[in-house]
This record gives structure tokens, C-alpha cells and sequence, in this order.
């Protein structure tokens, strides 16, 4: 599937719920399946830093395409990370550096990507972005 | 009686007009009140009538608006000056708020009082805006910063304060009233204990003056800062009170207008208190509104207001405490109305998210107190901090909420 592909099944899943708590609840779920990352990869090269919580991204290339993993320690950020992974990993790093995102706002959690100093997702996308745009290079 | 007879609360809630609103479909409870207070329509009215009638710069025109708008900014000097029991009104410099009455502290007295090797004592509670200006110093100056523990209650260890005092400390800085936890600091004794060897005192008050009658005399305090938008008036506002021979000795913050006496390109000479320490045009409008929000709280009277706060807060901790799991931080035996605690296994940033969308407003997080967090092991706190116009049946809502909450994140 391209990432397009998938941000229109995200919607269409998220169209089902007409209720704020079950669209949260689905995304608490996803941040608690998500595997997040071990330990020791949750080091300061790998954070991204949000006011109030942490975000840590790790990217490796497999074959030609980029995987992202990521963890965080509040879970509805957990879920939203888990939700871009899933829309941007194991794509080709120039797939990923033309995206455009446009599932989040659509599924009604913009505001979390607005909170730039609340959480680190902003910086997150960006550093998805930057991974892929260094990838490209290499 | 009832627990909500202490103020005519429907009658204070109608006051402030931005209450009377739904979030996400259900209706607004505001318990952010300690990052800054919702404003009555007194206050708003002032601004209003400032700008449709009064404007014009202040000090300086002879023409009719100059003089109404100097004559209501300086009315507000005096409602300042008889609200924190100052002696004169030189005392009082109207600032941006209380970080900049502390940054204008730090960058005068402290730059020409106190020298290298000197020390400085801060405490454990204190906000950052109560930390930074005073390691610039540090760092600046070759000044060291002692810090004044805090107990487990969140309440500052005194004795280790008393070993810290000795010649060598010049300045104490430290708050009234902690903003993450509540805590009232015992600042008279604080003050005290620091004149008693030679150092002067900056209290920063951002937290306490909702809450607490100030008296700036009765403390002894040598500088004392608050912000207007934390007492129900505007943002961008607040005073510094400063003993007038302090404020003397001390050298100008900014040049500028207003704050000269003569200018000429060889030497210039500095007006005289207060208006040394206020260089440019002020923020005259909100000025001229603070006036209207002393006047408000004066009118519910103070005491009144700060009796409402603590029935809701018994309230509240006690129904908090009945939730599985949570804990508070800071259970201070002093202690205004903020309800700060953790909840086992949940990121306050979730409890934050989730309130929300159940239209209750708190704050979560470190509270910009990092040091404090770091403290008591812990990444940040949910804070539920009350005011004038909160109800019981609003707390209610935050209780419920949170078990809503702890069941989602189940």
C-alpha cells in the first residue's frame, strides 16, 4: 500500500466512531500494542524532547525501504506514534520524504500535532522526514 | 450548612463571562486558575472604556486624555501600593509581570550589590522564572546559589536553611507560595532569619497574592513581585515593590523615556522613583484594569474568597484521595488551593488529554519547576487549582472524570 493508501484506511477506520471516547480509546489500544523500544535505545540521541513528554525515534534502512521505531511514555502519544509509523515506515525514504500527512487531521487530533511544546510529535514528523531526506543522500 | 454558602457563587460565576461555555459538548470547568485566572467583566469593561475613551500617553501631554489616563494609571499605583500595605507609592514600578520584577532585581541590585564569592540562596520549590535570572547572576558574578531543601510534604526544610545563612549570603529569593504545590512558604520567618545576617529578601508572590493578604511592612520583605493575570486582572501586567532605599541605591533596568530627568549627549540624569525603573510607554491599558481586579476581589472581600478556596480544596483532596492509586504531591499543613497529584501507571499528559475532552480544564506536567519534579522522582504532576468562581459540583466533574480516565487507560 502506498502511504496514501494507508492515511485513507486510518480515516475510514476513525469514521466509525462517533464518540471522542471511542476514537481515544482505539488510539490507547495502538499505543499499548505498539512495541516501543528497548531500553537502552531510548538515549539522547534518539529523543526528541516535548514539554510535558518524550518521544524516542530510531530509523533503519532495509533494503531499499526506511523503518521507523518509535516509543513514547504517555500513551495517547504512543498511539499517534504508532499511527505514523504505521502510515511511514517501510516505505522508500523518497516516498516518505514527499509525503503529506493528512490523516491526522482528518481523524480530529490535529491539536496534538498543534501543541508544539506539549508533546514531541512535531519534531517527530520532522525527524521522520529528515531520516528519510538523509537516506535518500546516502 | 451547605459547603458553598461562604460567597454568592452563581452571582461570581455570572462575572466572568468566559465560563459560560461548552468544551467538546459538555460545559467548562476551569481549574487552571494558577497558570492564570479567568477575568470579570469589570476588568474587561475597564479595558474596554480605557480604549473608547481615555487613551492617550501618560506623564507627558497637557491635553484632557493625558491627564485622564495618567490620572487612572496612577490610581492604580495606589490601589497597589494599599494592597500590598507598601508605605509609599515610590515603592511600587509596574512591570510585565513577575518574572520580569525578579529579572529587574537580578540585573540591578544584584549586579551592583553582590560580588564574587558572595552566595545566593534560592529554595527547592521555586519556580524556573525564580531560578534562571539568579544562575545568570551566578554564572555572570562568580556567585554561588544554595538551594533550600524541601521535605517530603513539600514544605522547605528550615532547619538546613538556618545552616546555609551566614555573612557571605547577600540575597534570599524565594516564593510565597509554591505554583506546583500549594505550599505557603513561612517567608516572615524567612525574612527574618536573613536580615539577621545581612541579606536582603525577594519574594516572588506570583502564586500568593490571589490568596493571601500581603503585607509587605509586616513581612519585612525587601522586594516583593506579583502578576496581575494570576488575580483575575490582565496579562502583561504586574508590580515590584521595592524598599524606596533599596530602590535607590540601585542603578536604572533599561533606559529610555520617562525614566530621565535630563538628557544631554555628555551625562544623562535619572528621574526619580518610581518612574526610574519604568523606561517607554507602559502597558497603561492593562494597568488601568489591575485597578478594576483589586477592586473585585475586594468587593467578594479576601477573606471570603480565600475561604471558598480552601472549602473546595479540603473538598477536593479529600475525594481525591479516595481514587485508587493516586497520590498527592505536596500535602503541606500550609497550603492554598492547588490539588497537585500522580496517578500509579498513568502519564499525567494522558489524564490532561482526556480531561479535556471531558471539558475540564487543569494543567499537567512539570509546572516549570523541573528541580522540583526531580525531587520527588517523578516526571510531573496533574494539577486542579481553584478559584473564586469554582464550585463543589465541579469538582465532582474532576473526580468523575478521572475515573473515567483510569478506566480508559485500564
Amino acid at each position: 500500500m502506498t502511504i496514501n493508501e494507508i492515511q485513507d484506511e486510518i480515516i475510514e477506520e476513525f469514521a466509525l466512531f462517533d464518540d471522542w471516547a471511542d476514537k481515544y480509546e482505539y488510539i490507547i489500544d495502538m499505543g499499548k500494542k505498539l512495541k516501543g523500544l528497548p531500553e537502552d535505545q531510548k538515549t539522547e540521541d534518539n529523543i526528541i524532547k516535548g514539554c510535558q513528554s518524550r518521544v524516542w525515534l530510531n530509523a533503519h534502512k532495509d533494503g531499499e525501504n526506511l523503518v521507523f521505531e518509535a516509543d513514547s511514555e504517555a500513551v495517547i502519544v504512543k498511539g499517534l506514534v504508532s499511527m505514523l509509523i504505521r502510515v511511514l515506515s517501510g516505505h522508500s525514504p523518497k516516498e516518505i520524504a514527499e509525503s503529506e500527512l493528512y490523516f491526522i487531521d482528518q481523524i480530529g487530533m490535529s491539536q496534538h500535532l498543534a501543541q508544539t511544546r506539549s508533546n514531541g510529535l512535531v519534531s517527530m514528523v520532522k525527524q521522520m522526514k529528515n531520516y528519510a531526506i538523509a537516506y535518500q543522500l546516502v | 450548612m451547605t459547603l458553598t454558602e461562604i460567597v454568592d457563587i452563581q452571582k461570581i460565576r455570572a462575572d466572568f463571562p468566559v465560563l459560560d461555555q461548552e468544551i467538546n459538548g459538555k460545559k467548562l470547568v476551569y481549574f487552571d486558575n494558577a497558570a492564570t485566572t479567568q477575568k470579570p467583566i469589570a476588568v474587561i469593561n475597564a479595558l474596554k472604556h480605557y480604549y473608547e475613551f481615555d487613551n492617550a500617553n501618560i506623564h507627558r501631554g497637557i491635553h484632557t486624555l493625558a491627564e485622564r489616563a495618567t490620572r487612572d494609571f496612577e490610581a492604580t499605583r495606589e490601589a497597589v501600593r494599599k494592597f500590598l500595605g507598601a508605605a509609599s507609592t515610590e515603592e511600587i514600578i509596574f512591570t510585565s509581570g513577575t518574572t520580569n520584577g525578579i529579572n529587574l532585581v537580578a540585573s540591578t541590585y544584584g549586579r551592583k550589590f553582590i560580588k564574587e564569592g558572595d552566595e545566593i540562596i534560592i529554595s527547592g520549590l521555586e519556580h524556573h522564572s525564580n531560578i534562571v535570572p539568579w544562575q545568570m547572576l551566578c554564572e555572570e558574578k562568580g556567585i554561588n546559589l544554595k538551594v533550600i531543601p524541601v521535605n517530603d510534604r513539600g514544605e522547605l526544610d528550615m532547619e538546613v536553611y538556618d545552616q546555609l545563612l551566614s555573612e557571605k549570603v547577600k540575597l534570599v529569593s524565594v516564593n510565597h507560595v509554591s505554583n506546583a504545590l500549594g505550599t505557603i512558604n513561612p517567608v516572615k520567618e524567612i525574612i527574618a532569619k536573613a536580615h539577621a545576617v545581612g541579606a536582603v529578601v525577594m519574594i516572588d508572590g506570583a502564586q500568593a497574592t490571589s490568596h493571601l493578604d500581603i503585607d509587605v511592612q509586616d513581612l519585612d520583605a525587601d522586594f516583593y513581585a506579583f502578576s496581575a493575570h494570576k488575580l483575575y486582572g490582565p496579562t502583561g501586567v504586574g508590580a515590584l515593590y521595592g524598599k524606596k532605599a533599596l530602590l535607590e541605591a540601585m542603578p536604572p533596568y533599561m533606559g529610555g523615556g520617562e525614566m530621565i530627568k535630563e538628557v544631554t549627549f555628555e551625562k544623562t540624569t535619572y528621574n526619580e522613583l518610581p518612574y526610574k525603573f519604568e523606561a517607554g510607554t507602559p502597558n497603561i491599558a492593562d494597568v488601568v484594569a489591575l485597578k478594576a481586579a483589586l477592586e473585585y476581589m475586594d468587593s467578594i472581600g479576601r477573606d471570603k474568597i480565600a475561604a471558598h478556596e480552601d472549602m473546595l480544596l479540603q473538598y477536593a483532596t479529600e475525594q481525591l484521595l479516595q481514587i485508587e492509586g493516586l497520590r498527592m504531591i505536596g500535602e503541606a499543613k500550609n497550603k492554598v488551593s492547588v490539588a497537585s497529584f500522580v496517578i500509579e501507571g498513568i502519564h499525567p499528559q494522558d489524564i490532561g488529554v482526556l480531561l479535556d475532552n471531558l471539558g475540564v480544564a487543569v494543567r499537567t506536567g512539570h509546572h516549570c519547576t523541573q528541580p522540583l519534579m526531580k525531587r520527588f522522582n517523578i516526571l510531573g504532576t496533574t494539577r486542579a487549582s481553584f478559584a473564586v468562581y469554582n464550585t463543589i459540583e465541579e469538582v465532582d466533574r474532576l473526580i468523575a472524570g478521572l475515573h473515567r480516565v483510569k478506566k480508559m487507560l485500564a
